[in-house]
């Protein structure tokens, strides 16, 4: 299972790193992408969007089904990943590069309250 | 305990993403299913299909047997190696099951049925067979693999793989099948393209595989299986029709023989049959996916998605639906695809044959 040391996680599956400019982006893991199958369509927020950790604000849906992705942490959607709209299957290629949207957070000790790789990896083999 | 083909070490060697298919544990993709779709569409795939149960019917009474047990009719087939679709129809002419059957010869067919449904298609033709004067001979096949082998270069590739087949099938027509030594091979499948369908003994199943790899046939699962099979208009039994509904109600008033005075199981049920709803296809015009049991609103009230996906030939996600039978083709519809109304066109399957779109361009949404 491909889980980078270096990032943080959700219990929902979402990845997120700490930017060198402050913001966070954030994706789905490996795992997800891989028990989701092939991605044939992604919604995204809309720039400007302020969202609470927890909430539903993208969508990625596959061959098999649609994931709702929800916020890790709480913050402003400062980008949105919109190459992805037209090759939703780089998300099967590389999760880890497949950002989906990048927010800027509101308070990024928030990132702290999320999961390490360790701890996600374990979760995620529970599900096997 | 899931029940398994002879290629299943095979599908693990390979990696293969097993699931749960009608009870079996069969392959939904080895990496991508929809680089499987786009192969078996451009150049040749192969499917393990041994979860498929053949029927051996044979004795004197099997061509009387079956114009009787099925809706479409076996006198059809006027000489050996030709084959047909038709439904297995219960008394109240709903569908108990769909079915290919081969004439081989003389009173000799071999009827090929779907997974989940074999053996309560057994019980219903032996019941069938007890009730009847004569009774011919039912030979379930398991001791048969099973391969589809699919795409325009399919031919080309089983050639290739299984050269002793090459004389006798060079010029088999399509929906033609016939026995070359130990394989039993029919121009028959289930995507929209050329190929074969390979029945042969199941402890030759490995050989004939890695025959057909070497040939350049890329293994292909089940999910591929589906979206082809969506994209080429075709029903798959439980989802797009299943005992509630008649032919009629799921695009398939064409393969009941009611030409004539035959008396077949469901045959009285249909002749009084006034349908209100039926099949047709839908395609999404913006994004977004269908998906079965979405509700469909048209200006004749409100249907329901039996199949839907992402189509990968055409780039976006169409539908089989059965709604009020007023729609017609090129009407706007509206799914309901997560809480939302998105804009559809209703069209005539199939959505694509032999690689190519049939359904003609389709309009942004407004």
């Amino acid at each position: 299972m491909n889980v980078p040391a270096e990032l943080r996680y959700s219990k929902t599956h979402e990845w997120a790193r700490l930017e060198a400019d402050g913001t966070v982006s954030v994706g789905i893991t490996d795992h997800a992408q891989e028990r989701l199958g092939d991605m044939v369509f992604v919604e995204l927020p809309g720039v400007g969007k302020k969202l609470s950790a927890g909430i539903e604000c993208a969508v990625v849906e596959s061959v098999k089904a649609a994931a709702d992705v929800y916020a890790p942490v709480s913050g402003e959607v400062v980008a949105a990943n919109a190459a992805l709209l037209d090759a939703p299957q780089s998300i099967n290629r590389d999760a880890y590069a497949s950002w989906l949207f990048r927010l800027k957070p509101d308070n990024p000790a928030e990132l702290g309250s999320l999961l390490d790789a360790r701890a996600y990896a374990e979760q995620a083999a529970s599900e096997e | 305990m899931l029940k398994r083909t002879p290629l299943n070490a095979l599908h693990r060697r390979l990696g293969a993403k097993l699931v749960d298919f009608g009870g079996w544990e069969m392959p939904l993709h080895y990496g991508s299913q929809i680089e499987e779709h786009h192969r078996v569409r451009s150049d040749a795939g192969v499917f393990d299909v041994s979860h498929m149960l053949a029927l051996d019917i044979g004795g004197a009474d099997s061509r009387a047997f079956l114009r009787h047990a099925l809706a479409n009719d076996v006198a059809r087939l006027e000489r050996p190696g030709r084959a047909l679709y038709s439904c297995l129809l219960n008394e109240r002419g709903r569908v108990l099951d769909d079915l290919i059957v081969y004439f081989v010869g003389e009173n000799r067919y071999r009827v090929v049925v779907n997974a989940g449904t074999a053996e309560k298609d057994l019980v219903w033709f032996e019941a069938l067979r007890q009730r009847g004067q004569r009774a011919p001979d039912i030979a379930p096949r398991r001791d048969l693999c099973m391969l589809a082998v699919q795409g325009p270069n399919a031919r080309a590739r089983v050639w290739d793989a299984l050269p002793e087949t090459r004389e006798a099938t060079a010029a088999l027509p399509r929906f033609h099948a016939t026995q070359c030594g130990e394989f039993f091979v029919a121009r028959t499948g289930y995507t929209g393209e050329d190929g074969f369908e390979l029945m042969f003994p199941a402890a030759w199943a490995e050989s004939a595989w890695d025959a057909l790899m070497r040939a350049g046939a890329a293994p292909c699962g089940l999910g591929a299986r589906d979206t082809l099979r969506l994209e080429a208009g075709m029903n798959l039994y439980g989802q797009d029709m299943d005992e509630t509904v008649t032919p009629a109600e799921s695009g398939l008033a064409w393969t009941v023989d009611l030409a004539g005075e035959r008396e077949f199981v469901g045959r009285q049920a249909l002749e009084h049959e006034h349908p209100e709803r039926k099949l047709v296809g839908l395609v999404l015009l913006g994004r977004g996916v269908l998906r079965a049991h979405q509700r469909v609103v048209t200006a004749h009230g409100q249907g329901r998605i039996t199949s839907g996906g992402f189509a990968p030939t055409l780039g976006r996600s169409i539908a089989l639906a059965r709604v009020p039978n007023p729609v017609d083709v090129g009407d706007a519809v509206h799914a309901e695809v997560r809480e939302r109304l998105l804009e559809a066109r209703v069209v005539k399957p199939p959505f694509v044959r032999n690689g190519r779109n049939v359904i003609g361009p389709i309009e942004e949404p407004k």
